[in-house]
C-alpha cells in the first residue's frame, strides 16, 4: 500500500511540472465551489475546527453527502438547508472541483500514546476501507486522516446516535469499536487521525486534467498564516 | 571538455532561470492588465485575492486607508466581552504574498473617464477595471443630533475598531442596575441580524456581571431578521416577556423609532410623541449609505446605494467600475460579510472574463450568517442564490432559511462552533 502512495505521488509531481500558463478556465464547478469557501476554506481546505476540508475528497463522497443532506438522511445544522439549493448536476460539478484540490491536513495537537493505540484500532477495524491510514478516498470513503478533530467527533457522535447512516460493513466494525470502552476507543482513533499530518502529497487523485491556476503560489505561502 | 564546476553550474542554472523568468513576462511587459481595488474589507480583499488566483498576469493594486482591518462580524463578541479586539484584527501581508500591491492611502477621487484613481498625497493609479468596495458610511444627521461627535459619546460600533472598544468600555464602566439602549435602523443596512445579536450578547454580559441591568432595543422596524429564533432564545436565556427580562424590544408600532438624540443629556427620543429615554450606555446604529467614495464618484443612486448589473457587479452608472459588498444594491442578498465574499468572487470572474475578452459564465452566490445569542447558543440563516431573468438575485426555491425552532441544545451549541469555524475560514479566505 505504501508503494501505491508513492506512485500517485510521482504522478502528481509530474503534473505540477508540466502545467504552465497563468490563467485558468473558470469552470462551473469552481464558480459554485468558491461559494463554499467562507465555511470550508479557500479551495476546500478548512481553517476552522468544526468544518471538514473538502479538498481531495472523491466525487462520490461529496455527491453522496450532499444528496443525503438534501433528503435529510444525514443530520446537519446548516448543510441540509444549503444542499437543497443545488441540482444533482451542480453538485457533481462542485464535487469534481473539490476532488481536484490538494488536501492539506490540519495542524493540530494530539497525544502520541493515544494515537498509537488508535493506530491499532484503525488497522484492525477501519483500514480495509479507509486505506492508507484514512488518507485515501477513492470510492466514497472520505478522508479521515488530518481532518479536524472536533469535526470527526461530531461524526462519531452522529453515527452513534443514528443521525448519520452507515453501510452495513461499517456498522459491524463500529459496533465492535464502540462496544467496549467506546468513548476511550473513539478518543484514541481521533488522536490517531489527528496525528496524520504528513504524507498527503499524493492528492489530487482524480480528474488530473484541468488544473486550477494555483500553480503560481504553490511554493510560497500555501498553508500557513 | 567543458568545465562545469559547481560554481559555473550555479551561474549557468541561475542565468537559465533568470532568462526563463524574464522571458515569459517580457512577451506582455507593459501590457499587463491593471485592476485597482478600493477598500480592503470583506469584498475588496476577497476580490483582490481571487483576481490573482484566476489570472496571475493581472496587476492587482489594493488601496486601503488603514494598516489593519477589524472585522465587524464577530465584533459583537468583543462588545459582550467574549473575545479580544486583537482576535478580529487582520493585516494585508497574506495578500501581498500573493503578489497584490497593497497601498495604504485614502482615495480622494475617481476619474471614470480617464480611468484614474487619485489618493491623498496626489499619487495616481490608472486602471483597466476598477472594483469599489468601500462598505457603509453612517448617515450622519438622519437621526437629528447624531453626528460624528455624538458617536464619540454614543458609539455606533458598526465599523469595528476604536468604536467597538469604546462601547465595550462603557459597558464595563456601567453600574449594576444601569440601562443600555441599542437603536436599530430600518432596512437596508449592514448586517440585518447584527443589532439583535449585539443586544443578546450585551444581555449575556449583564446576566453574569450586572444582573439588575437591562438592555432596551429601540427599533425603526416592526420585524427583524431571525426574529422568532431570537425571541425564543431571549425567553430561554434572558427572561424575555417577564417583568425581570434583561431585554426589551420596542417596534415602530410601539413607538420605538428613534428620531432624535441628545448626546450631552444621554437621551434619545422615539416615536410620534418623541418619548424620552435616558440610559447609561447608548449604542446608536444609524441609517447608512454606501461608502463616501462611491457616492463622490457618482456610483450611488438617490437612496445612497450603488445599482449594479448583478451578473458582473459593473456599475449601472459608470462603465468599467464594479461595486461589491454592502455598498452595492445586490437585492435580494443581505448586506453581510458572506454576501460580500461571494459577490467578490463573481465580480473577480467577471473582470477577468472582460479583460480576457471572454463571456462571463453563470454566477453563483450564497450567504451564511450566524448569530451567537448566548453561551452555547447559536442560530443561523443560509441561502443559495441564482440570478433571475429579471436581474434580481433570488434565493433558490425550497432551499435556505433559518435554524429550526425545535432544535436540540446540542444543535444550538454546534452552531456556535460552526460560527467560530466560519469566522476562521472566511477571514482566511479574505486575507490569506
Amino acid at each position: 500500500m505504501k508503494y501505491r502512495l508513492k506512485c500517485v505521488l510521482l504522478l502528481a509531481g509530474g503534473l505540477t511540472l508540466s502545467s504552465s500558463g497563468w490563467a485558468a478556465e473558470l469552470t462551473r464547478g469552481a464558480m459554485l465551489g468558491n461559494t463554499c469557501a467562507g465555511c470550508h476554506g479557500t479551495d476546500g481546505v478548512s481553517q476552522g475546527i468544526a468544518t471538514p476540508s473538502l479538498a481531495g475528497k472523491s466525487v462520490d463522497t461529496i455527491k453522496e453527502a450532499m444528496l443525503a443532506y438534501q433528503k435529510g438522511d444525514r443530520a446537519s445544522t446548516i448543510m441540509g438547508r444549503l444542499a437543497k439549493g443545488y441540482s444533482e448536476e451542480e453538485i457533481i460539478a462542485m464535487a469534481e472541483f473539490f476532488a481536484q484540490q490538494k488536501y492539506v491536513p490540519a495542524k493540530q495537537k494530539f497525544d502520541a500514546t493515544k494515537a498509537k493505540a488508535g493506530e491499532k484500532l484503525h488497522e484492525k477495524h477501519c483500514e480495509k476501507c479507509h486505506e492508507e491510514n484514512g488518507k485515501i478516498d477513492e470510492d466514497g470513503t472520505g478522508i479521515l486522516a488530518g481532518q479536524w478533530t472536533p469535526y470527526l467527533q461530531y461524526q462519531f457522535a452522529d453515527f452513534k446516535a443514528g443521525d448519520r447512516e452507515m453501510p452495513k460493513k461499517m456498522k459491524t466494525q463500529m459496533d465492535k469499536v464502540l462496544g467496549q470502552d467506546g468513548d476511550k476507543r473513539t478518543e484514541e482513533l481521533l488522536h490517531f487521525y489527528a496525528s496524520q499530518q504528513t504524507g498527503f502529497d499524493a492528492a489530487p487523485k482524480k480528474d488530473k486534467k484541468d488544473k486550477k491556476a494555483k500553480d503560481d503560489d504553490d511554493d510560497d505561502d500555501k498553508g500557513d498564516k | 571538455m567543458s568545465q562545469v564546476t559547481r560554481r559555473n553550474f550555479i551561474k549557468l542554472s541561475t542565468s537559465v532561470a533568470v532568462a526563463s523568468m524574464a522571458g515569459f513576462p517580457l512577451l506582455s511587459f507593459g501590457a499587463n492588465k491593471q485592476v485597482v481595488v478600493i477598500g480592503g474589507g470583506a469584498g475588496g480583499a476577497t476580490a483582490a485575492k481571487y483576481l490573482r488566483m484566476l489570472d496571475a498576469s493581472i496587476d492587482v493594486t489594493l488601496i486601503e486607508q488603514n494598516e489593519f482591518y477589524y472585522t465587524c462580524f464577530m465584533s459583537n463578541e468583543v462588545v459582550g466581552g467574549e473575545r479580544t479586539l486583537d482576535s478580529i484584527k487582520f493585516n494585508y501581508k497574506g495578500l501581498e504574498k500573493r503578489g497584490i500591491k497593497v497601498v495604504k492611502a485614502k482615495v480622494t477621487g475617481i476619474d471614470a473617464d480617464k480611468k484614474v484613481v487619485t489618493v491623498d498625497g496626489g499619487q495616481t493609479f490608472g486602471y483597466d477595471r476598477l472594483i469599489v468596495s468601500p462598505g457603509v458610511e453612517m448617515k450622519w444627521g438622519a437621526i437629528a443630533g447624531y453626528d460624528e461627535a455624538a458617536s464619540e459619546i454614543m458609539p455606533h460600533a458598526w465599523k469595528a475598531g476604536p468604536q467597538t472598544t469604546l462601547l465595550r468600555k462603557q459597558l464595563e464602566a456601567m453600574k449594576d442596575g444601569g440601562t443600555v439602549i441599542v437603536t436599530a435602523p430600518a432596512e437596508p443596512f449592514r448586517c440585518p441580524p447584527g443589532p439583535y445579536e449585539r443586544a443578546s450578547l450585551i444581555a449575556s454580559y449583564l446576566k453574569e456581571h450586572k444582573p439588575k441591568s437591562k438592555v432596551i432595543i429601540l427599533d425603526a422596524k416592526d420585524k427583524f431578521s431571525k426574529q422568532d429564533l431570537f425571541m425564543q432564545a431571549w425567553k430561554q436565556l434572558y427572561g424575555y416577556g417577564t417583568d425581570k427580562s434583561l431585554i426589551e424590544w420596542r417596534s415602530v408600532a410601539d413607538q420605538g423609532k428613534v428620531v432624535r438624540v441628545d448626546a450631552k443629556a444621554m437621551a434619545v427620543y422615539s416615536g410620534d410623541m418623541e418619548d424620552e429615554h435616558k440610559a447609561d450606555v447608548i449604542n446608536v446604529i444609524p441609517p447608512q449609505t454606501a461608502g463616501k467614495i462611491a457616492i463622490d464618484a457618482g456610483l450611488a443612486n438617490e437612496a445612497g446605494w450603488c445599482p449594479v448589473d448583478r451578473k458582473t457587479f459593473e456599475s449601472k452608472q459608470r462603465k468599467e467600475i464594479h461595486v461589491i459588498g454592502d455598498a452595492s444594491d445586490a437585492s435580494k442578498m443581505p448586506k453581510s460579510a458572506y454576501s460580500a465574499n461571494t459577490q467578490a468572487k463573481v465580480c473577480a470572474a467577471a473582470v477577468v472574463a472582460a479583460l480576457q475578452g471572454k463571456d462571463m459564465i453563470e454566477p453563483a452566490y450564497s450567504n451564511t450568517c450566524y448569530s451567537i445569542v448566548g453561551k452555547d447558543y447559536g442560530i443561523s440563516v443560509a441561502a443559495v442564490y441564482r440570478l433571475g431573468a429579471d436581474g434580481v438575485i433570488n434565493s433558490v426555491e425550497g432551499s435556505g432559511g433559518v435554524s429550526p425552532k425545535d432544535a436540540t441544545a446540542e444543535h444550538r451549541k454546534r452552531e456556535v462552533a460552526y460560527a467560530h469555524s466560519w469566522f476562521n475560514n472566511i477571514t482566511d479566505d479574505m486575507f490569506n
